[in-house]
């Protein structure tokens, strides 16, 4: 294999990743919709669901920490948290479905989902009225 | 034999040099800010440049076992055991897949870096949907891909120039 050749090849995976993301990238943009609810999992269960239409400021404690949720004009951010990295903290606030905040030390994630099930409404209501 | 233990002995220190190396451009890393807090996990992949030039001048042994100490030290120093999970899920992925991609001898070495430093997002995105029992967040693969790919091809260029630089040192 000449130089020239491994070049080429190098090329060519260079370009296939990133047509690969490029494409990824497009069928999210394409699949988005704005979100309504922020749905808290602590280790792959969920906790908890607010509506992103209230401003709601509450804290989520699970077995590992807590972090201070805030839903602040239709959109979901962590303002506190006790775990080491702070990486949650540093996240962006989330309005879309399907967008997440992740905490691992504290496996814990915030979702944004499109519709939540009827039946989880009035549960995750009565949980944010404490907040 | 008096020889080969000589030889021995240096390539020890040497890859123990090494290790120093990675561990030092590890911290360096650390101290960098994240570049966008929407994605974690955007990362240059210094120590990478360290493993990619022992994989070269050396061997996958030598590549997996600095890579190895590592790992452990800047767990211990700069982050936690579930950091180390992670930490070790991306370097063994990209280390097996770098290693298997030289051995074709299709790619160069910055073809290598490039499988390499996705490899690593993807090995550590792949355990963070294990762990967190979440598969939404695969989609910040999307934007590692493609952090990966130029963090990767830059890392493979530097290892590359390291490399040629060094053509005439022994160990």
């Amino acid at each position: 294999m000449t130089r020239k050749k491994r070049l080429r090849n190098d090329l060519i995976l260079i370009a296939a990743l990133l047509l690969i993301a490029l494409a990824g990238l497009l069928a999210f943009r394409l699949s988005r919709r704005p979100g309504e609810w922020a749905v808290v999992l602590i280790d792959g269960v969920e906790t908890a669901r607010y509506p992103l239409s209230e401003d709601l400021e509450t804290v989520v404690s699970g077995a590992e920490g807590s972090n201070t949720l805030v839903i602040r004009d239709g959109a979901a951010s962590i303002a506190e948290a006790d775990c080491p990295d702070g990486i949650c903290v540093a996240h962006r606030p989330i309005a879309e479905a399907g967008e997440t905040i992740v905490c691992l030390p504290h496996k814990l994630v915030v979702k944004i989902q499109a519709s939540g099930s009827a039946g989880a409404v009035d549960g995750g209501t009565q949980v944010g009225g404490n907040g | 034999m008096k020889e080969s233990m000589g030889a021995q002995t240096k390539k020890l220190v040497f890859l123990g040099l090494a290790a120093g190396a990675a561990l030092v451009l590890s911290y360096v890393e650390s101290l960098l800010p994240p570049l966008w807090s929407a994605v974690p996990g955007i990362k240059m992949g210094l120590p990478n440049m360290v493993i990619i030039f022992l994989l070269y001048r050396c061997g996958v042994k030598e590549a997996a076992a600095v890579s190895l100490v590592r790992l452990g030290l800047s767990a211990l120093l700069f982050g936690n055991l579930l950091t180390l999970a992670f930490s070790f899920a991306g370097a063994a992925l990209s280390l097996v897949l770098m290693a298997l991609m030289k051995k074709t001898k299709l790619f160069s070495i910055v073809g290598v870096s490039v499988a390499g430093g996705v490899a690593h997002n993807l090995g550590q995105i792949l355990i963070a949907m294990l762990v967190m029992e979440t598969a939404e967040i695969g989609y910040y693969m999307i934007f590692l891909t493609i952090s990966g790919t130029v963090a990767g091809a830059f890392i493979g260029l530097a290892g590359a120039l390291l490399i040629q630089k060094t053509r005439r040192l022994r160990f």
